[in-house]
C-alpha cells in the first residue's frame, strides 16, 4: 500500500522578533529542519511499512532548499521524496496550502495508484494552525480524526488492510474507532518515538540520485492558477507586530489572608484563572 | 490580490543580500546573477516596503470577483456538546459575539447564533437539551439552531461537518466562531475548506468592522509576533479561539427574558449525512494525567516545607484547584515525593499555564526547568529570594497562611 506522510520545513528556532522602528522582522538565523511534530508521522508511516510493507512518500510544498528534508526523511527511511517547489505557489494560506497539497496527492495516485493513507503532524512549529491535514481530507474527501495516539491494523490484516484502529484524544475523552481506509490522520506525539536517520542508509544512498521528484502547479490536473498560492488563498496578513509586553512583576507584601485575597483579585482581573 | 516584480536592472549583488536579508521566509535567492522569488514568499512584501526603493515592487492584479457580503449575515458560535456536555469556551464565545455585534455592519445589527450539534437522548446526568438550550439563551444568543440526532453522540468531523454545512447554506452567517477545543479543531477546517473560504486558528483578538469584515488577530512564530488578518473575499469567515482567551461574561438575562427574547430553531438532520466509513467503538474517560511536564496547572513545594506530613495542606489546594503536586530537589532527595515530581535540570521541565512555588527560593537549576510557564506565582518568606526574580506574582508572606487562605478562597 502507499502511505503518503505531508511533512513542512520550518526555521530552525521561532526566535523571531520585531523590530518596534521598523516594523522588520529579526531573525535567529535562516537555518531551518524538518517541523518536529511532522517525525511523529513519519515514524508511524515506517513502522507499518515494516510490519506490513508499503511505499512510504514524504511530500512538502517549498522552496528548492526544502528538498533537505524530505533527503532527511528518507535516510529515515522513507522511500522517495516529492518536493512541490513552483513560484506561482508563493503566499499561500491553510485554504490554499491544503489545495496544493491535494493536487500532488492526486497526482501521484494517477501515477503510482491510490494512497491508503496520509499522515500529518500535529501542526507546525511556524504556523501552529493543525489545520492543513482537515482540509486535505475535505478536498480529497476521506475520513479524518485528529489527535491522534494510537493507530494499528489488525495482526492479520492483508497487504492493503481495508481498515485501521486508532485512539485520539477528544478533550477528556479517548475515543477508539474503527475507519475504513483510505484515511487522513493527524498524530499527536504520543503516538511513538521517532527513530533517528539512518547514518548507513545515507552512506549506501551516497552517489545515487536523490530520490525525489519536484513538481510543479504544471504536473497537476487542476491547473487553474486562482487556485493556488496567494490567488487561492482566502486569508491575508494585513500587518504583522510585536506582541504587547506583559511583564507583569507585582510584589504583595501582606498576612497571609489579606495576601491571598489580593492575589486573587490580580489573578481573576489578569485572567489567569 | 497581486504579484512581486522584480526590476533586474536595479539588483546588484549587495541590494540582493541585502533584500535577501530583509526577508523572514528565505524566499528570495540570488545565483550572482539574478534575484529570484520561491515558493516560499508570503506577499507580506516586507521586500518592497523596506527593502532599496525601486527594487521590488507589488503589482496589484484585478482582484475576484468578491462576494455579496450582504447576502451573508450574522455571527453565529458553534456550541459544542458532543460526548453530552458543553464546552464552556462556547459561553466565551457567544460574549465576544455579543461585542462584535454592537457594530452594524452595513447598515444592520447582526444577530448572535448559536449552531447546538448534538444527541439529547446521551447528554450527561445534570443536563436536558432544554437546559443546555436555556443556558445558551441566557448568554445573551438571539437565535439556537439545533440539530439533534443520535448520530451526533460522539465527535465524528464528516457526520458533524455535513450539518454544519447544512446550516451554512440554510442560515448563510457572516462570520462564524469555534472553540479551539480539540473537536472543534478538526470541525472547523473541515467545513471551512468546504466552501472554500478562510479560517484563522487561535485568534487572540477579534473585532468587527463596519463592511462584516472580521479583523483577526492570531499569535505566530511561537507568540513572538502577532499577526492581523482578513477574510476579505469569501464568506463565512471563520476563526476559531482557545478556551479561556475571552472570558465568558455569566447569563446577561433571566430566564424569564431569555425565551422572550431568543428564537430557537430545530433543524431536521438527515440520517444519510452519518459518516459510515467510522465505526466509533469506545468513548473512556482519559485516564487522569500524572506527568508533571503536561500539566496545566502545578503546585510545587520547596524547603520551606517543615515536615513531610504539611503536604496534605498544598495537596489539598492542588486538588481544590486540579493542578499537580511538584517540588524542588530538596523535597525529592529526602524522600517526601517521588523523582518524577521534581522540576529542575535534573528533573523535569514545565509550562504551565499556572504555577505556584511555595517556600522555593528559586536556585538556577529549578528555576531553567519551570521559568516559561505561563504565569508564576511565588511565596516565600524571604523578599530577596530569586525566585521572585523571574515570578510574575511575588507573595512576601508565610506559605501555610497563604495556601490556607487560598484553598479556602478559591472558587
Amino acid at each position: 500500500m502507499n502511505i503518503i506522510v505531508c511533512i513542512k520545513q520550518v526555521p530552525q528556532s521561532s526566535n523571531v522578533k520585531v523590530d518596534p522602528e521598523t516594523g522588520v522582522l529579526i531573525r535567529d538565523g535562516v537555518e531551518s529542519k524538518m517541523n518536529p511534530y511532522d517525525l511523529f508521522a513519519l515514524e508511524a508511516a515506517l513502522s507499518l511499512k515494516e510490519s506490513l510493507g508499503a511505499h512510504v512518500e514524504v511530500i512538502t510544498m517549498g522552496p528548492p532548499a526544502a528538498k533537505a528534508v524530505l533527503m532527511e526523511a528518507v535516510y529515515m527511511g522513507a522511500d522517495h521524496g516529492t518536493l512541490i517547489s513552483d513560484r506561482r505557489l508563493g503566499g499561500a494560506d491553510v485554504l490554499a496550502t491544503a489545495y496544493t497539497l491535494s493536487s500532488a496527492i492526486l497526482a501521484f495516485e494517477e501515477e503510482l495508484g491510490p494512497v491508503s493513507l496520509i499522515l500529518c503532524g500535529k501542526q507546525t512549529t511556524d504556523g501552529d494552525t493543525a489545520q492543513v491535514g482537515p482540509e486535505i481530507a475535505e478536498y480529497l474527501d476521506l475520513p479524518q480524526y485528529s489527535n491522534v495516539r494510537r493507530l494499528f491494523v489488525p495482526e492479520n490484516a492483508s497487504e492493503t488492510p481495508a481498515r485501521i484502529q486508532i485512539q485520539s484524544q477528544l478533550g477528556t475523552k479517548l475515543l477508539d474507532a474503527s475507519i475504513q481506509l483510505p484515511a487522513l490522520l493527524c498524530l499527536d506525539s504520543e503516538v511513538n518515538t521517532p527513530r533517528l536517520p539512518s547514518f548507513n542508509r545515507k552512506k549506501a544512498l551516497k552517489g545515487q540520485e536523490e530520490p525525489v521528484r519536484t513538481l510543479s502547479l504544471s504536473d497537476f490536473q487542476d491547473q487553474d492558477e486562482s487556485h493556488y498560492g496567494l490567488k487561492g488563498s482566502a486569508t491575508s496578513v494585513e500587518r504583522i507586530f510585536p506582541p504587547e509586553k506583559t511583564d507583569t512583576h507585582i510584589f504583595i507584601e501582606k498576612e497571609g489572608e489579606a495576601a491571598a485575597g489580593e492575589l486573587l483579585q490580580l489573578l481573576q482581573s489578569a485572567k489567569r484563572i | 490580490m497581486g504579484k512581486l516584480v522584480i526590476h533586474a536592472e536595479k539588483v546588484t549583488p549587495e541590494i540582493a543580500r541585502e533584500l535577501m536579508h530583509i526577508c523572514p521566509f528565505g524566499a528570495l535567492e540570488f545565483d550572482g546573477k539574478e534575484l529570484s522569488v520561491n515558493a516560499a514568499c508570503r506577499l507580506c512584501r516586507l521586500c518592497v516596503n523596506k527593502g532599496p526603493q525601486g527594487v521590488m515592487t507589488f503589482q496589484e492584479e484585478a482582484s475576484a470577483p468578491s462576494i455579496d457580503k450582504a447576502a451573508w449575515y450574522g455571527i453565529t458560535v458553534f456550541a459544542d456538546a458532543s460526548e453530552g456536555s458543553l464546552h464552556p469556551v462556547s459561553f466565551e464565545l457567544i460574549g465576544k459575539a455579543r461585542e462584535l455585534a454592537k457594530v452594524p455592519v452595513l447598515g444592520r445589527t447582526q444577530p448572535v447564533q448559536v449552531l447546538l450539534i448534538l444527541d439529547s437522548t446521551h447528554l450527561s446526568d445534570k443536563t436536558s437539551r432544554e437546559a443546555l438550550i436555556a443556558s445558551l439563551l441566557s448568554r445573551g444568543a438571539d437565535e439556537i439552531y439545533v440539530y439533534d440526532h443520535p448520530m451526533f453522540r460522539h465527535f465524528s468531523n464528516t457526520t458533524y461537518a455535513r450539518a454544519f454545512e447544512d446550516y451554512i447554506e440554510k442560515v448563510r452567517p457572516s462570520s462564524i466562531l469555534v472553540g479551539a477545543t480539540n473537536t472543534g479543531r478538526s470541525l472547523a477546517p473541515r467545513v471551512a475548506a468546504h466552501f472554500r473560504t478562510g479560517l484563522t486558528a487561535d485568534c487572540t483578538s477579534l473585532e468587527m468592522k463596519e463592511n462584516s469584515d472580521l479583523v483577526q488577530i492570531r499569535p505566530a512564530f511561537g507568540g513572538n509576533i502577532m499577526a492581523q488578518i482578513l477574510t476579505e473575499n469569501t464568506r463565512p469567515q471563520f476563526a476559531t479561539v482557545r478556551y479561556k482567551v475571552f472570558a465568558d461574561p455569566g447569563p446577561v438575562l433571566s430566564p424569564s427574558e431569555a425565551e422572550l427574547t431568543g428564537k430557537v430553531k430545530i433543524m431536521p438532520s438527515d440520517p444519510a449525512w452519518e459518516d459510515k466509513r467510522i465505526q466509533i467503538t469506545s468513548v473512556e474517560d482519559l485516564p487522569k494525567v500524572q506527568d508533571i511536564s503536561e500539566a496545566e496547572r502545578i503546585v510545587a513545594v520547596g524547603r520551606g516545607l517543615k515536615k513531610p506530613e504539611d503536604l496534605a495542606l498544598f495537596q489539598a489546594f492542588a486538588d481544590r484547584i486540579g493542578a499537580h503536586l511538584a517540588s524542588s530537589r530538596p523535597l525529592v532527595e529526602n524522600g517526601t515525593l517521588p523523582p518524577t515530581c521534581q522540576i529542575g535540570l535534573s528533573g523535569k521541565t514545565v509550562k504551565p499555564k499556572l504555577i505556584f512555588t511555595f517556600g522555593i527560593s528559586g536556585a538556577v537549576q529549578f528555576a531553567a526547568g519551570m521559568k516559561s510557564s505561563d504565569c508564576i506565582i511565588a511565596v516565600n518568606t524571604d523578599k530577596n529570594a530569586p525566585i521572585f526574580d523571574i515570578a510574575h506574582y511575588c507573595v512576601v508572606a508565610d506559605m501555610y497562611d497563604v495556601v490556607r487562605a487560598l484553598t479556602q478562597s478559591w472558587e
